[in-house]
């Protein structure tokens, strides 16, 4: 279990974050909510590394762990997938999922194993590209959001961040990275979602933490809650 | 495992239309400009296409073509390196000074000249990376500092000659006997050969899909025929010259480098998107100054190349429009100037397509007006082809 105890963080005047606590459970998919300026970037950005928080942390199976920088959050299994995505639109599929730890012999590239291993991990998402191939350039929105979070997969995490996945994508593409997410449950995998649509949140979410103003706001069992609860947390109407 | 998934089907003209929208274009436009200008003018003058004039144009290329290749490695991560001609020029001057003044050993003098290149190079990234100038400010003030280091180290006199028979001036006057000639054919065409099919053979061990048999033996078949066309055309005048197997071990060998290595790989990344590529863990900074350490190397090299070929190294040595000439071959060649996209064989394609125009024109004895215009436009057009290819990739 990964978890966020008690992490405050503040931007000069702005509290952004004041004793915020989340946990992630393997094969359970969070979702994170809240309005704009909530905390929810910033909460992610200290689970992921990009920033350390004034005070609280991270904790992986109880034990307090120092998270530095990213790298330190990746090799402690938490993998993140930035909603620009950040892929090489000139590489192929192949070459994006592994890069920055291609397969190699001394420094000689192993296209083989890489392009096998490419393939049983798309197989095993059931992400469909005809030629994996072809520059990223040419996939569609959704495929390109599928080899994002394909290429999460590669260190063996054990909880991986999405941070508005669905944001650009029309109807079909949504269902397709939504399956996906649900895949990664299958496998075990802990995931933390953010997103702002409420409908994707509550078709493939098992629990919804809500942010509001820096704070923990609430937290529901996704079947159990009503949109109405979950809207009220949000905004502060008294529910 | 059945047939339809192992072989990747060739494209539907479809597919074929929606990648060269990409600018996914390959080789074909660079070889039917070449197909071009070799019927233009060839039948506009008969000596142009004789063995003696091909051989000529063969020896020509390799110097700015060296130079081009240099400056491919930073077009590939979208930079721009304008003091490539200068840092020839100087690189030369060093190298003639230290043998023929100083009467140093002539490969000693070379390697030395070759470091003096990468220094400058490594000079250039660090400007770029650490002070964070845009390159081609930082390589404009190389341009012009350079030749004024060049002009300053020639001081009085300003020209160095090299001995005919010496060491450097034999590199561009040293022919292959036709045996060695077809001996180094041959051996390339088992060697690629062999790769393939050792390839294809491992892939279908894996499970992967291999293009269809009838493709690699074409693609075998067409290598040996344009390796054993120009043996035989050059061997008709006085043979495959050196300083052309020079400049092409080194196209294949860079080639090997940045498509095989993990080196090469975070090239094309940093170029096509230095974000992902920091985020992926890839030291950008190294990478970049490493990138124009190649790229004046390279053009130090070329500079000697070009010395041997005058036999001399002069005030103008690295001027005038080397630069542009090696510029414009990689951008010809296929290059794209945005970053993330070409091959070293643009070096080899495009000095091609620009040497051969400006060789052709010289034989009509067009005036140097016109050939500037001409060159001027094939860059142009290059260009144009270039960012039409990038707007079509971007969504």
């Amino acid at each position: 279990m990964i978890s966020a105890k008690d992490v405050s963080k503040r931007y000069g005047a702005v509290q952004a974050l004041q004793d915020v606590s989340l946990d992630l459970h393997p094969g359970e998919v969070v979702a994170l909510v809240g309005d704009n300026g909530a905390g929810k970037s910033t909460l992610v950005k200290v689970i992921a590394g990009v920033i350390g928080p004034d005070s609280g942390g991270v904790a992986i199976d109880g034990e307090p762990a120092h998270i530095g920088d990213p790298h330190d959050a990746q090799r402690l299994g938490i993998s993140t997938v930035y909603q620009d995505l950040a892929l090489c639109e000139n590489l192929d599929v192949v070459a994006n999922l592994f890069l920055g730890s291609e397969l190699r012999k001394r420094s000689v590239l192993s296209h083989i194993r890489m392009e096998r291993s490419a393939r049983d991990l798309l197989t095993s998402l059931d992400v469909r590209i005809r030629d994996i191939r072809v520059p990223v350039a040419m996939l569609s929105g959704g495929q390109r959001q599928s080899v994002a979070i394909a290429r999460a997969l590669i260190g063996e995490p054990r909880l991986v961040i999405l941070d508005e996945p669905t944001a650009a994508l029309g109807v079909e593409q949504t269902a397709q990275v939504l399956d996906l997410i649900r895949r990664l449950r299958e496998r075990g995998l802990a995931v933390l979602l953010i997103s702002h649509n409420l409908a994707d949140v509550r078709a493939v979410s098992d629990r919804v933490v809500v942010l509001r103003l820096g704070r923990n706001a609430g937290e529901f069992r996704t079947a159990d809650a009503t949109q109405e609860s979950i809207v009220a947390a949000i905004t502060g109407a008294a529910a | 495992m059945n047939a339809a998934t192992v072989t990747r089907k060739p494209y539907t003209p479809k597919e074929a239309v929606e990648r060269l929208r990409h600018g996914d274009l390959g080789a074909w436009p660079v070889v039917g400009a070449l197909i071009a200008i070799a019927v233009v003018f060839g039948s506009l003058n008969e000596h142009f296409l004789s063995p003696e004039n091909l051989t000529n144009l063969a020896l020509q290329m390799a110097a700015t073509g060296t130079i081009s290749l240099g400056i491919i490695m930073v077009l590939l991560l979208g930079e721009i390196d304008l003091s490539a001609g200068s840092v020839s020029g100087l690189c030369a001057v060093v190298m003639a000074i230290l043998s023929v003044r100083q009467g140093w050993n002539p490969i000693l003098a070379i390697v030395v000249a070759l470091a003096a290149g990468a220094l400058v190079g490594l000079l250039h990234g660090i400007m770029f990376t650490r002070l964070r100038m845009p390159s081609f400010v930082v390589t404009l003030a190389g341009l012009i500092g350079w030749q004024g280091l060049l002009l300053y180290l020639l001081g009085e006199g300003g020209i160095v000659n090299l001995p005919f028979d010496g060491f450097v001036a034999k590199l561009s006057d040293t022919w292959l006997p036709p045996w060695l000639a077809w001996l180094i054919v041959a051996m390339l065409v088992l060697v690629s050969g062999g790769s393939s099919l050792i390839n294809r053979r491992l892939r279908l061990a894996a499970e992967l899909p291999v293009p269809p048999a009838w493709w690699t033996a074409v693609k075998i078949g067409g290598l040996t025929l344009v390796l054993a066309g120009a043996v035989l055309v050059m061997s008709a005048d006085r043979g495959v010259p050196l300083l052309l197997v020079i400049f092409g071990t080194l196209v294949v060998a860079f080639d090997l480098v940045l498509r095989h290595t993990a080196f090469g790989r975070w090239m094309y990344a940093v170029g096509g998107n230095v974000e992902a590529a920091r985020r992926a863990g890839i030291s950008v900074t190294r990478i970049r100054v490493l990138a124009f350490v190649l790229s004046s190397t390279l053009a130090a090299f070329g500079g000697i190349l070009s010395a041997s070929r005058l036999s001399a190294v002069n005030q103008g040595s690295g001027g005038s429009d080397i630069l542009l000439m090696a510029i414009a071959a990689a951008v010809i060649g296929g290059t794209s100037l945005f970053g993330g996209r070409g091959r070293t064989y643009a070096a080899l394609l495009g000095i091609l397509v620009i040497q051969s125009i400006t060789n052709g024109m010289y034989l009509l004895s067009v005036d140097s007006s016109v050939r500037y215009m001409v060159t001027a436009a094939v860059l142009a057009l290059a260009v144009a082809i270039d960012s039409l290819a990038r707007r079509g990739s971007t969504p």
